[in-house]
C-alpha cells in the first residue's frame, strides 16, 4: 500500500533527508520518501502492517525533528 | 511572510537592540556577562531548547547542537559579542532561508495552480456547487465563461474558446463546439458549456498532472543522491575533525588551548551541508515545476538531469514528426473518370477504420452508400476486396495486386499508393500523404543546435515515403519499413552505438510505442491531452503535439542542471575555503556563518532561477556546467 500524507512544520531539508532514512529503516517498509519541497510523506509500506508502521514513522519523526507532525 | 517570520523578526530585532547596548555600556565581569547573556537568550533559546531535546533524543550531529556548541564555547572563551552575533547572524540567516524556501514552494504551486475548486454540477434544472470530486461519470456540469472546467468531458450545448495555456503552454486559445472532447484545467473563455462528464475526477487530467509532478520529487537525480550520501558523511567528519583540531595542537604543539577551541568552533558552525540539500531538490523542483508551465511534464528529476545528455534522439514519423492525418494528394485514373475512381476506393473501404480508408471517404465526400457494396474481405497488410455493384472491386498496396495479378505501374509522387482494380483490370491508384507538422524542421535543427548528435526517424511505412520525409526535415538516418517489434530492436542497435554518458531518447505518439518508450534512456510521448496511455508509458510528457517542444525541455534540462553544478561547486569551495582559513587561524566566526546560511541563501535564490525557463532563440552550451 502506498500512502501520501501531509507534513506541518517541516523547517530542514537535512532532517527531511534524516527523517527519510531512518524511516526506511524501519521493518516492513518497502520505500519512502520525505519530501521537504512538497511538505509531504510518501509511505510505502505493507498491507497487513500498515498502521503499525505508520505508527513508528511517527515515532521516527517525532525522534528527529520533533517540531515536525506527520498529519495523518 | 508567515505568523512565525514576523515573530523571528521581532525577536531578531529586540537581540540587535539588547546587543547594541550591551556594547555601548560596556561594563566589566558578571555585569558584562549578564548585559550579553539577555541578547543571547532572546535570540538562542529555542536552538539551546532544540539541542538539549535533540541530545535527548539521541540526535547528536543536529544543527541545533553545533550551533548551540558553537555559541556556548565563544562564551567560555570570553568572547561574549562575537557568540551574539553568530546566533543572531544564524537566526537572520534561518529566517531568511524559510522565507525564501516557502516563497519558491509557493511560486511552484502557484505554476500547478490548475486544481479546479468546484464544479456547477445541473440536478434538475439547477446548479448545485459541488466539489469535483464527488461528480460521477454521466452527470452534466455547466461551465460559465471565466471558469475552469473542473473535470474531463464532452460539450453537449453551447460554444466557447478555451483556454489550455495552464496546460500545454500554449496562448493561443481553441475553439470548441458540441461534440468536442474537452480537459479539465483548461479555463472556459467565453462561452456557458455545458458538459457530460466523461472521467471522474480522480481519473482526470488534471489530477494525472498534478499526481505526476508531486510524484517527481521521488524520484531523484544523480546528483540528488550524490548530495543526501555526502551530506551523510559531511557534519560527522567536520565535527571529528573539530574535536581533533582542540586537542591534538595543544598537546602535540603546546599551543594556546583557547585558540584552537576557537577554531574548532568555527568548524562546528560550518558543519551543516543544508546549503546544498535545499538547494539542488529545490532546483530540479524549480525546473519541473518550469517545465510543466509550458506544457512539458517531468516525471522525475532523474529524466530533467539526463535529458540534457541526450545524444541520440529517434522520432517516431507518423504523429510525431508528421500530423497523422492522410490527404488524397493526386488520383490518376487509368480508363476511369476521377470521381469514379475516388468513389469506388472509398465504397470498398467503407467498412474500414484505417486512417488511410478515412482519409479516402473524406475525400470522396459524401458518406458512401454501403448497400451497394457486399462479399467484403479485408486482406490484412495488402488492402480490400470486395463487391462493388456485383463487380469484383480490389483495392490495395502493389502486393495485393502482385498477388491478383493485375499489372500495375508505380506512381512519381511520394506517398502512400492505393491501386484500385475492377474485374482484374487495373483501373489506376490514389496517392495519399501524411503532412509534416509545420515546426518539425525547426524541431530537428535546435536539437543538432543542441548539442545532439544524431537524429533518426522510424516509420512502418515506406521507404520511399520514409527518405523524402527526412531528407526534407533534416534527419540523419531514415528507418522505414518497420514492424512494430523492428523498432524495438533498431532502438536496441543505436542504444549499443551511443558513448557511455550519452542518452537515447525516443519520441513517439505514446499510442502503440509503449515497448520502445520504456526501452530508450528517456521516453517522450507527445500530444498527450487527454491520453492516458501516453502520460503511463512515458517519462516526459508533451501535453501539445509540437516535436519543438523536446528542444524546450533540454534547454531546461541543460539550465537546471548547470545550477545544480554552481550550487555544489560554490557552496563546497566557500565551505572548505573557511575550512581551511578557520584551522589556519585566519578566518573568524563572521566567515563561518557566512560560509554556513549565507551560502544556504546565495544557493537557493540561485536554484529559483530554474522555474524560469531559458528562452527558445539561445542555443546553449551543454558542456559548461
Amino acid at each position: 500500500m502506498k500512502k501520501t500524507f501531509k507534513l506541518r512544520d517541516l523547517d530542514c531539508a537535512n532532517c527531511a533527508q534524516k527523517m527519510e532514512d531512518g524511516i526506511k529503516k524501519i521493518d516492513g517498509v518497502q520505500n519512502a520518501t520525505v519530501s521537504f519541497l512538497t511538505q509531504k510523506l510518501t509511505l510505502e509500506a505493507e498491507d497487513a502492517n500498515f498502521d503499525a508502521i505508520l505508527k513508528k514513522a511517527v515515532k521516527t519523526c517525532k525522534k528527529i525533528e520533533p517540531d515536525c507532525e506527520i498529519i495523518v | 511572510m508567515s505568523k512565525k517570520h514576523k515573530k523571528m523578526l521581532a525577536r531578531i530585532l529586540l537581540s540587535a537592540l539588547f546587543l547594541a547596548a550591551a556594547l555601548l555600556l560596556n561594563t566589566e565581569g558578571y555585569w558584562r556577562l549578564a548585559a550579553y547573556l539577555v541578547p543571547y537568550l532572546i535570540i538562542g533559546w529555542d536552538v539551546l531548547w532544540r539541542a538539549v531535546r535533540n541530545i535527548l533524543h539521541g540526535q547528536v550531529f543536529d544543527e541545533n547542537f553545533l550551533m548551540a556548541l558553537a555559541t556556548a564555547g565563544a562564551f567560555a572563551t570570553g568572547e561574549y559579542p562575537e557568540a551574539v552575533a553568530v546566533m543572531l547572524f544564524y537566526q537572520v540567516g534561518e529566517l531568511f532561508q524559510s522565507y525564501a524556501v516557502g516563497r519558491s514552494r509557493q511560486s511552484i504551486a502557484s505554476l500547478m495552480d490548475i486544481r479546479p475548486d468546484y464544479a456547477n454540477l445541473e440536478q434538475n434544472g439547477e446548479l448545485i456547487k459541488t466539489d469535483p470530486d464527488e461528480i460521477s461519470v454521466g452527470q452534466t456540469i455547466v461551465v460559465k465563461a471565466g471558469e475552469k472546467i473542473p473535470l474531463d468531458g464532452v460539450v453537449l450545448e453551447g460554444a466557447s474558446n478555451i483556454d489550455t495555456a495552464a496546460l500545454t503552454g500554449e496562448s493561443l486559445p481553441r475553439a470548441v463546439q458540441p461534440g468536442d472532447d474537452v480537459i479539465s484545467g483548461c479555463i472556459n473563455q467565453n462561452g456557458l458549456l455545458r458538459v457530460r462528464v466523461t472521467k471522474a475526477f480522480g481519473e482526470s487530467t488534471v489530477s494525472k498532472i498534478l499526481d505526476l509532478v508531486e510524484n517527481s520529487s521521488s524520484k531523484k537525480a544523480k546528483a540528488e543522491n550524490f548530495i543526501s550520501k555526502f551530506a551523510r558523511y559531511y557534519t560527522p567528519a567536520v565535527v571529528l575533525s573539530a574535536v581533533l583540531l582542540a586537542v591534538l595542537p595543544p598537546l602535540v604543539l603546546g599551543g594556546a588551548w583557547g585558540e584552537w577551541l576557537h577554531r574548532a568552533l568555527i568548524f562546528l558552525v560550518i558543519s551543516c551541508p543544508c546549503a546544498l540539500v535545499i538547494s539542488v531538490p529545490l532546483s530540479f523542483f524549480g525546473g519541473i515545476g518550469g517545465a510543466s508551465r509550458q506544457g512539458i511534464l517531468v516525471k522525475g528529476g532523474n529524466y530533467l538531469e539526463s535529458l540534457a545528455q541526450a545524444e541520440i534522439v529517434v522520432f517516431d514519423k507518423t504523429g510525431t514528426l508528421t500530423k497523422g492525418v492522410f490527404n488524397v494528394t493526386a488520383i490518376h485514373p487509368g480508363h476511369i473518370s476521377e470521381a469514379k475512381l475516388l468513389e469506388l476506393a472509398a465504397l470498398a473501404e467503407s467498412y474500414s477504420d484505417h486512417p488511410i480508408s478515412r482519409s479516402l471517404k473524406e475525400a470522396y465526400g459524401p458518406t458512401p452508400d454501403t448497400s451497394r457494396v457486399s462479399d467484403v474481405e479485408e486482406l490484412s497488410g495488402h488492402g480490400v476486396r470486395v463487391k462493388i455493384d456485383g463487380d469484383a472491386v480490389c483495392v490495395g498496396n502493389d502486393k495485393l495486386m502482385e498477388e491478383i495479378g493485375v499489372k500495375w505501374h508505380p506512381c512519381h509522387h511520394v506517398g502512400t499508393t492505393v491501386h484500385v482494380a475492377v474485374n482484374g483490370d487495373y483501373a489506376g491508384h490514389i496517392v495519399i500523404s501524411d503532412e509534416e507538422k509545420p515546426d518539425a524542421k525547426k524541431a530537428v535543427a535546435a536539437l543538432k543546435a543542441l548539442g545532439v548528435k544524431k537524429t533518426v526517424m522510424l516509420t512502418g511505412d515506406s521507404r520511399a515515403v520514409g527518405e523524402s520525409v527526412g531528407a526534407r526535415l533534416g534527419l540523419d538516418e531514415v528507418d522505414a519499413e518497420l514492424l512494430p517489434a523492428g523498432k524495438v530492436e533498431r532502438v536496441e542497435q543505436l542504444l549499443a552505438q551511443k558513448s557511455k554518458n550519452g542518452k537515447l531518447v525516443f519520441v513517439g505518439d505514446g499510442i502503440n510505442d509503449a515497448p520502445v518508450l520504456s526501452r530508450s534512456d528517456i521516453g517522450i510521448a507527445m500530444g498527450a491531452m487527454g491520453s492516458d496511455a501516453a502520460i503511463e508509458a512515458a517519462d516526459i510528457v508533451l501535453m501539445d503535439d509540437q516535436p519543438s517542444k523536446i528542444a524546450s525541455a533540454i534547454r531546461i534540462s541543460q539550465k537546471t542542471r548547470r545550477i545544480v553544478y554552481q550550487n555544489i561547486v560554490f557552496a563546497l569551495a566557500v565551505k572548505l575555503l573557511v575550512l581551511v582559513l578557520g584551522a589556519l587561524g585566519y578566518a573568524n566566526m563572521w566567515e563561518a556563518v557566512f560560509a554556513d546560511v549565507g551560502v544556504s541563501v546565495l544557493a537557493i535564490l540561485n536554484a529559483m532561477r530554474a522555474l524560469k525557463s531559458p528562452p527558445a532563440n539561445q542555443p546553449q552550451n551543454p558542456d559548461t556546467p
